[in-house]
């Protein structure tokens, strides 16, 4: 198990090297530099300026010097593995770790309450679903798994908007920053994922119940409540549980539509707007955090496996 | 060597007393249509799929205006019916009249028009996604998990790689790359001018000129192989111990023989009910694309550049989002419940269950 987890910690090391090299060279492919504006700048102007944040370096200097592998033209280590994204080239005033200071938690606050919601509605509606086969709770939670893969986050979000905000009157439009506002921009982009769970959990929760223990759960006697929870569920939860690293990570950054629809001040904007700018160390950085994100949140997982099931054993 | 290898095919799928093949003699592919067939939902989700894609062959003929065709005059022009139906007072500030159907938009653009065009932007990306996903991911799955040890350490790592690759945020950054890179002129027999005539073609077919229509399966291809190629490995490497394939190699079949004679037939199920199942994220990949402006280049109409146009109009004239938000989740709809149903016919041990 720790050589397992230590394994898996290092093997990041090489993947988001290889993710930084791939989105670093990328960035500075794309034709057009950061400070191409539509009254053009005077030659000596934008010279100086790349000379002022090292863009007329070599490229791979100027991605040691992004990363911190050696000293930037001031003499110093300041990258990414000192904790520093560098200058937003068209943000003057702040530096990319202001900006995703700013910005990031409201990405992550939507994705964390998409994700709580895809859970808690996902799972007990997978679970209801299990237990009364062919109940009504069994088709509610089987039509809401064809509804919300089927209904994708840019409908789901207007047609909220349309329905609770604009003709009920019950949230905001927009805006965020007060709970109410929270609500539906996370409904629409988690019901697609609820729908996910709550398939996944209905299947493997109706495979864990056939087990033979159980069975012998019952069979000694054990509360009906104790044995759906403590014996089945923890069981049944353990695909459930493989995807909801990849889950969000996905709605981190499927929030950048839902962010356009309600006007939410996240990550999304910018960094659609910081790739029109050529603003490279906005759009590496965000790649490189939300690449982080991913590889954590799957390392968290793996380990979740063998709290959930002792007979998983890492080699 | 093809009946030998299939008598020893036989013979080992014989020596399992409870195989298919002894109870009843059947093609196997012939019983999975029958089940599909059996299934209203994936019979609805059939014609639902053929329906559109008869509307964007015959789009010219169906569509009562061009996408790109509008008089400013006729901006948010809303039919009458629609302001009996739409809550709020459209008939206050809206122009009225019944020259469209379900109303024009911002530039008086035909919306019911438009929405039909877009069909010939979201089905072929949801295809051409199925395709790659298909002929590159099986390709690359078939190789690791054949060839197992070294080469499928080093294929799978590069797998796991692009898995750690926030998607979206990939697609984004390439498709600005594509655009800007390929999009514009670029000197002849340079790769730049090669990709932007190859891309005329493609719009061309298509039948929306400067669409980029290229561009956008390149984005979605990039990341659309990885689920297919880590599915059939896995496949793969579950089969390949088995006796039949023993046998086979036995006889003397090459790799390729057995990969694509004795493998591959095994596990096509389930990689197509993969890919079918994948093909609704194709097409709102497509959707998120065009939604912020990275998608289809305009006038070309795309159902996500159609919502993002009508978002802005929410308020004063939703009818602007719904019917795009209709068709997108038709054919999303149809798309699930074929990939549903075939899940059930190929595997019915699966029915209902994931």
């Amino acid at each position: 198990m720790g050589r397992y987890v230590t394994r898996s910690f290092l093997w990041m090391f090489p993947v988001l090297f290889f993710i930084s090299v791939v989105t670093f060279a990328l960035c500075h492919a794309v034709p057009g530099g950061p400070f191409d504006r539509e009254k053009v700048l005077p030659a000596e102007i934008v010279a100086n300026l790349n000379r002022h944040y090292g863009l007329d370096q070599p490229l791979w200097k100027q991605y040691a010097d992004y990363m911190g592998f050696t000293r930037n033209p001031s003499g110093q280590f300041a990258g990414v593995l000192q904790g520093k994204f560098g200058p937003s080239y068209s943000s003057r005033s702040r530096t990319v770790n202001d900006i995703f200071a700013a910005h990031l938690p409201v990405s992550a606050t939507l994705g964390l309450a998409a994700l709580a919601l895809a859970v808690g509605l996902g799972v007990p509606l997978g679970v209801l679903a299990a237990l009364k086969q062919n109940s009504l709770w069994d088709y509610l939670s089987m039509g809401l798994a064809i509804f919300g893969v089927s209904v994708s986050p840019v409908v789901l979000g207007p047609l909220l908007i349309l329905v609770f905000a604009l003709a009920l009157n019950w949230f905001p439009v927009a805006g965020w920053g007060r709970f109410e506002q929270v609500i539906m921009p996370a409904t629409a982009l988690g019901l697609g994922s609820s729908a996910i769970i709550a398939r996944l959990t209905r299947a493997s929760m109706l495979q864990v119940i056939r087990e033979d223990y159980i069975l012998t759960a019952r069979a000694k006697g054990l509360d009906e409540r104790v044995i759906m929870v403590r014996h089945a569920l923890k069981n049944a939860f353990i695909p459930v549980a493989t995807i909801l690293g990849p889950m969000f990570a996905m709605l981190v950054t499927g929030t950048f539509v839902i962010e356009q629809v309600f006007a939410i001040p996240g990550m999304g904007k910018y960094f659609i707007t910081s790739i029109g700018n050529r603003d490279y160390p906005v759009v590496t950085g965000a790649i490189l955090l939300y690449a982080v994100f991913l590889v954590f949140s799957n390392l968290a997982v793996d380990i979740t496996y063998a709290f959930l099931d002792p007979r998983i054993q890492y080699s | 060597m093809t009946t030998r290898e299939g008598a020893a095919q036989r013979l080992v799928e014989g020596a399992r007393p409870d195989t298919v093949a002894q109870q009843k003699v059947t093609n196997l592919w012939l019983d999975a249509w029958r089940r599909l067939v059996r299934n209203k939902a994936a019979v609805l989700g059939v014609i639902i799929i053929i329906l559109l894609v008869v509307i964007a062959v015959f789009a010219p003929r169906i569509a009562p205006y061009g996408y790109a065709e509008g008089d400013s005059n006729d901006n948010y022009m809303t039919p009458l019916w629609l302001t009996k139906v739409l809550p709020g007072h459209v008939e206050k500030y809206a122009t009225i009249g019944d020259k469209f159907i379900l109303g024009a938009d911002y530039l008086g653009r035909d919306l019911l028009s438009r929405i039909i065009y877009g069909i010939r932007v979201s089905l072929p990306v949801g295809l051409m996604g199925a395709l790659v996903a298909l002929l590159i991911g099986l390709v690359y799955g078939c190789i690791s998990g054949f060839y197992g040890g070294k080469v499928d350490n080093i294929m799978m790592r590069i797998v796991d790689i692009m898995y750690a690759f926030p998607t979206m945020l990939l697609i984004i950054l390439m498709m600005a790359f594509f655009k800007t890179s390929f999009g514009g002129a670029a000197e002849p027999s340079t790769p730049a001018y090669t990709f932007n005539q190859i891309n005329k073609v493609v719009d061309r077919v298509l039948g929306l000129e400067g669409g980029g229509m290229l561009f956008i399966f390149m984005g979605i291809g990039v990341t659309a192989w990885m689920r297919t190629a880590r599915l059939a490995r896995g496949q793969i490497l579950s089969l390949k111990e088995k006796e039949f394939i023993e046998a086979s190699r036995m006889i003397g079949a090459s790799d390729l023989r057995i990969i694509v004679r004795h493998l591959l037939p095994n596990i096509i199920g389930p990689i197509l009910v993969s890919v079918t199942l994948s093909i609704p994220s194709y097409i709102s990949t497509e959707v998120f694309l065009s939604f912020i402006g990275l998608g289809v280049d305009p006038p070309t109409p795309s159902w996500g550049s159609l919502i993002s146009d009508g978002v802005r109009a929410l308020r004063s004239y939703p009818n602007q989002v719904l019917f795009p938000s209709i068709a997108l989740s038709i054919t999303m709809f149809a798309f699930n419940f074929l990939g549903d149903g075939l899940r059930d016919a190929l595997d019915p041990r699966m029915r209902g269950t994931s």
